[in-house]
């Protein structure tokens, strides 16, 4: 018994001088295993008398202890140094730039084109399609603009035979939904419109939203509002709005409409003429078997470039077209 | 319409200003484009009279003049063609500033002082015109401010009207609504008869008198064409865009503006016969006033004399019949032409005239005796002349009816959203010539006067209370009415959606012409005709497409020549082709890829996209989409032949997906390997609404196979038998290894899949599994000739 004491220095030292876990182990084994030098001790035990035993047996068990314990600490101090140092070795720059697909971008017209859908969806307002290639008779003729009608020539109309065009606006899309459907109506008819015409204010085609709402009370004044809340909602801004007489063979009221868009040289409002809009012409309703006694209507239409060009400060319209990536990538 | 505001102020002179009168006439729809100064901006130039023009002593085309000042004569150096003694000029004095800065002082020219410049009208900035000095009329009172004399201080209006405006194209007109819009009469000159002194009239025969309901005639005898127009008239001629030519065309002009009726003026000489207004026969020419000579369609209406057309009714007269200065005796017209009947003619002979303007959209059809009148007493005052009778023929059958609206009180509130009183009401329409003479119980009944051709239904009056009372002082009012939910279908997918998905795998939007190069289309789409534009605005914008990868291809182009070389672009839109009599146009999806399949980054990033990559992006939106597509190896001509793939839908086609044809790649001058899909969009938006099944608590089995296969043989065939013979219970099966190489030998490839089974109720013993898998390799071996590989 007089070398359990020694037994255990010994055993602590070797703890001590242990620098991985291996190593421990071994000496865990050595020591405590089941031949272990001060597992063995109680091998000893059988010499003894009876009344020595239990003294005896504690101090082994003691020594048992002290040396599990210095293992355990060592196990820990051990264990640690080693997350560190794998810690030390994982770490990464984590300022180099992330890895995978870039991501692409709409369109600035579909963009724009779905903040208005958007905008009049939530006023209950459905999304209407129409064909692109039309017949003389729902570009025309429906929307009272007869053949010799002087506002033809407004147009400069894009034809494949007298009878075949490509729509010059949206509302021809008016005109075959009242004729599929029955009133009321709360529509816009967004999409691609052509005119014959490319300069540097024109394109050949481009896009416009025509808006329709059928009731059977609406006036000029719920028309002056639905314009003028849009144009707020769309500029996110509280912008002074008018309305001017002018004329399509739609709509009667006509106005075009102007919005304040910051001030001329002399100081006074700069306007810009951004949409037109009117009463459904009573003609018009005729044509698609509504009795314009009973119900009545507004129209609105405007151009989808213009208010993009307007809202992203695009000084060209022509660039809409032309796709240049480094243009279309401004607006994702 | 060009229009000189001081004119205007002649017949109402309200109490605004220039741009204040602008606001107000653009407010009540009559849009003011711009506006100039009917001179440049000048100080120190008087009347001056040329006393006394001498030869310059060493200059040939110098003259030394003395000129008085009203005050003071001094001498001035001037090198006019036109400089005379006795003549009054502009004469800016020593210490004037012309236009431009342009500052007069005391100089000599070739050794002479001179002191001060003899103007001409473009030095004012009166007109382009330098061929000579401005001449001023003899009575010009010497001394007196030029500014003040030609009252200068005026502006040019230019009002963009509306087409159903026409009764604004006058002087008259105009000033009809700035006095409705200020409540002020209008001082129209007055107009009388002129009587006629001797009894030579016009024969004037009306052929077709649905074109020409309306036609006067007069002659008018013995005038001096010498005369010259006078300055007034020049001057309000010129501010209203009108060069003067002479004194007959001046006035009629002169009226046009004033009153709004265009005229024309003949040689008496050159008709011979009589006048005859008829329309034009088969290859009938006329060489135009603007000396162009034009053959005639049969549904032109023509002013003819016995032998010939002589003008082009409503539109220009002819060369020949024209006034000149030996005119000795006129015949002028003054006729009523049916805005349908001129529709587009001007336009089909490449013209545009002041006349042609006026008679489309419709000329007051009661105005052309009084335009006659005034016309001819405006053109005895300056060139004399023995007037005669008018001749008037005229069709009542085909005149414009007089009409009467009735316009009701309540509607009227009810469009407009106010009730405007009444008073208010009879006010605006009666200065705006619209008599409400009678009243009725519920409203008016309107007489609509002969110059507002555009006013014919209520609606039309409703416009023009509002107008006048202004649309911004009308009320605004939130819509009210149903707002009954809409259908909407859980199974199809929104545009949106798919175009969001693309937006995150990369892809850019374009939007291109619907119109393309039908050579670039022909690459890509032989043997599909593009439905052609009668009117394009360019060749390579003259037939509408038929794939969207026209316009995309050309987009490639575009960015590839801007060191763009990574492209992923999608669009959607209408392709468009012929079928049968009708014309199909169907939404389509398409998109082309280029460059690098990542950006290039600090790992890898430089792989190329390939095939596999775009069908891995298509596969994941048909998963987006809730749909089942199938990729069968096919051919497309402007396609890779062994990079192509048809792709079904339950065996019905809905679109492509492949590599750009090397060809075709290098006949558009394109880099780099294309890849390139088009699927219909109608075909593939519509998936499933989920239907929840029971998840199996039971462990999945997982087998591998790996078999030697010739390289023809597609996965899709492995993959089809393998699901064939695999039994109820497969759940999934992948590839997750393709090998080529020597060791299987020429022509073959290996394929290793791995196949999963589940079973939804229990566990799966190993028996069955390998039943059904050794069923499969069986099945394989036996169809496809496939080995294992060891």
């Amino acid at each position: 018994m007089e070398n359990l004491e020694q037994l255990v220095q010994d055993g602590l030292n070797a703890v001590e001088k242990a620098d991985n876990l291996q190593a421990l182990d071994q000496i865990r084994v050595e020591y405590l295993g089941k031949k272990g030098v001060i597992t063995q001790q109680a091998k000893t035990l059988g010499k003894l008398s009876a009344e020595e035993r239990p003294a005896a047996g504690q101090k082994i068990n003691e020594a048992k202890g002290q040396v599990e314990q210095a293992i355990n600490a060592r196990r820990a101090d051990l264990e640690k140094a080693a997350i560190e140092a794998r810690l030390a070795s994982e770490s990464i720059d984590v300022t180099l730039p992330g890895r995978g697909q870039d991501l692409g971008g709409l369109h600035p017209v579909t963009r724009t084109l779905q903040r208005i859908e958007e905008i009049f969806a939530r006023a209950g307002y459905s999304v209407e399609q129409g064909p692109e290639i039309e017949d003389d008779y729902h570009n025309f003729e429906a929307l009272n603009i007869p053949g010799h009608h002087p506002a033809r020539a407004m147009h400069d109309t894009f034809y494949f035979n007298p009878g075949t065009l490509l729509r010059t606006h949206t509302s021809p899309v008016q005109i075959r939904t009242m004729e599929a459907g029955k009133p009321p109506f709360r529509m816009i008819c967004p999409g691609r419109v052509y005119r014959c015409d490319s300069d540097m204010t024109h394109t050949p085609m481009f896009h416009q939203v025509e808006g329709l709402l059928v009731e059977k009370n609406v006036s000029f004044a719920d028309l002056k509002s639905t314009v003028e809340e849009f144009l707020r909602v769309f500029f996110e801004r509280d912008l002074k709005v008018r309305f001017r007489p002018s004329y399509f063979p739609f709509t009667e009221p006509s106005a075009e409409v102007d919005i304040e868009w910051g001030r001329e040289a002399d100081g006074s409002i700069k306007w810009l003429e951004v949409m037109g809009c009117g009463m459904v012409h009573p003609k018009v309703f005729e044509h698609c078997g509504i009795d314009a006694e009973e119900y009545r209507g507004f129209a609105f239409g405007l151009g989808v470039e213009r208010l993009a060009m307007l809202r992203y400060g695009v000084k060209d319209l022509r660039m809409f077209f032309e796709n240049d990536l480094r243009f279309l990538r401004q607006f994702r | 319409m060009k229009f000189s505001e001081q004119w205007l102020r002649e017949w109402v002179n309200p109490n605004l200003g220039s741009q204040e009168l602008m606001d107000q006439i653009t407010m009540a729809g009559l849009e003011v484009d711009g506006f100039e100064p009917v001179a440049g901006e000048f100080t120190g130039v008087v009347v001056g009279e040329v006393i006394s023009a001498e030869p310059h002593p060493d200059a040939d085309k110098l003259r030394v003049c003395q000129v008085s000042d009203g005050t003071n004569t001094v001498q001035v150096v001037c090198g006019a063609p036109n400089v005379r003694a006795g003549l009054k000029v502009p004469f800016a004095v020593v210490g004037a500033v012309l236009p431009g800065n342009f500052k007069i002082k005391k100089a000599k020219l070739r050794g002479q002082p001179s002191e001060g410049m003899l103007c001409s009208e473009s030095e004012l900035a009166l007109s382009e015109n330098h061929d000579g000095l401005m001449e001023l009329p003899a009575d010009a009172p010497v001394g007196q401010a030029v500014a003040d004399y030609l009252k200068l201080n005026d502006i040019t209006i230019d009002v963009d009207l509306t087409p159903n405006r026409s009764d604004c194209l006058s002087i008259k007109g105009l000033a009809r609504e700035v006095g409705v819009l200020n409540s002020l009469l209008v001082n129209a000159p007055a107009i009388e008869p002129v009587e006629a002194v001797h009894s030579e009239v016009p024969d004037i025969r009306v052929e077709a008198p649905a074109g020409c309901p309306r036609y006067l005639g007069r002659v008018l005898r013995n005038v001096n064409l010498q005369a010259e127009t006078p300055l007034w008239m020049q001057e309000k001629l010129r501010r209203s865009g009108i060069r003067s030519i002479d004194a007959a065309v001046d006035v009629t002009n002169y009226v046009m503006l004033e009153l709004g009726q265009p005229m024309h003026a003949f040689d008496r000489e050159e008709i011979k016969g009589g006048i005859v207004v008829r329309m034009a026969k088969p290859a009938e020419k006329l060489v135009l006033l603007d000396g162009q000579e034009v053959e005639l369609t049969e549904d032109t209406l023509v002013i003819a004399d016995h032998e010939k057309p002589v003008a082009i009714a409503g539109v220009m007269g002819g060369e020949h019949s024209g006034v000149s200065a030996k005119t000795r005796d006129l015949v002028l017209e003054s006729a009523y032409f049916d805005p349908i009947t001129l529709a587009g003619k001007a336009r089909e002979y490449g013209l545009h005239t002041d006349a042609s303007h006026r008679f489309e959209r419709g000329v007051d059809y009661e105005l052309a005796r009084d335009a006659m009148e005034r016309a001819t007493s405006l053109l005895m005052e300056i060139v004399g002349g023995e007037p005669g009778e008018i001749v008037e023929v005229y069709s009542d059958e085909h005149l414009p009816k007089a009409r009467t609206i009735d316009l009701r009180e309540q509607r009227l509130a009810d469009v407009l959203g106010l009730a405007i009183d009444r008073t208010t009401v009879e006010e605006i329409l009666t200065r705006l010539g619209l008599r409400t003479d009678k009243l009725l119980k519920d409203g008016w009944r309107i007489s609509v006067p002969s110059f507002r051709p555009d006013i014919s239904i209520e609606e039309d009056l409703i416009e023009e209370v509002g107008r006048i009372y202004g649309y911004n002082n009308l009320p605004v009012t939130e819509p009210t009415g149903s707002l009954g939910l809409r259908a909407r279908e859980e199974a199809v997918r929104p545009l949106s959606a798919i175009r969001n998905f693309f937006v995150a795998q990369g892809y850019q939007e374009a939007v291109t012409y619907s119109f393309v190069d039908p050579k670039v289309q022909q690459l890509l789409d032989p043997g599909r005709e593009g439905i052609a534009l009668a009117n394009p605005i360019s060749a390579d914008l003259s037939v509408m497409r038929t794939t969207l990868w026209s316009g995309l291809l050309k987009t490639v182009a575009h960015n590839q020549n801007r060191q763009q070389p990574r492209i992923r672009l999608f669009e959607t839109g209408l392709r468009f082709e012929q079928n049968g009599d009708g014309i199909d146009q169907q939404p389509m999806l398409a998109g082309v890829v280029v460059g690098n399949q990542v950006p290039e980054n600090w790992v890898n990033g430089r792989r190329t996209a390939d095939f596999f990559d775009v069908k891995g992006e298509l596969e994941s939106l048909f998963k987006v989409l809730g749909i089942e597509i199938q990729f069968l190896a096919s051919q497309h001509p402007a396609l890779h032949p062994g990079q192509t793939a048809e792709l079904l839908r339950d065996g019905e086609h809905v679109g492509w997906l492949g590599t750009l044809h090397p060809q075709v790649q290098k006949n558009l001058e394109l880099n780099g390997t294309i890849l390139m899909f088009e699927l219909f969009l109608n075909s593939i938006v519509t998936g499933y609404v989920p239907n929840f099944k029971d998840i199996s608590k039971f462990p999945e089995v997982r087998r591998d196979l790996a078999i030697i296969i010739g390289s023809d043989v597609a996965f899709a065939q492995v993959e089809e038998i393998a699901r064939k013979h695999a039994g109820e219970h497969l759940t999934a099966m992948r590839v997750f290894d393709v090998y080529e190489g020597e060791s299987l030998g020429e022509g073959n490839r290996s394929l290793a899949v791995s196949l999963f089974w589940q079973h939804p109720e229990r566990t799966l013993n190993e028996d069955e599994v390998h039943s059904v898998f050794n069923g499969v390799i069986d099945a394989l071996k036996e169809e496809l000739g496939a080995t294992l590989r060891s």
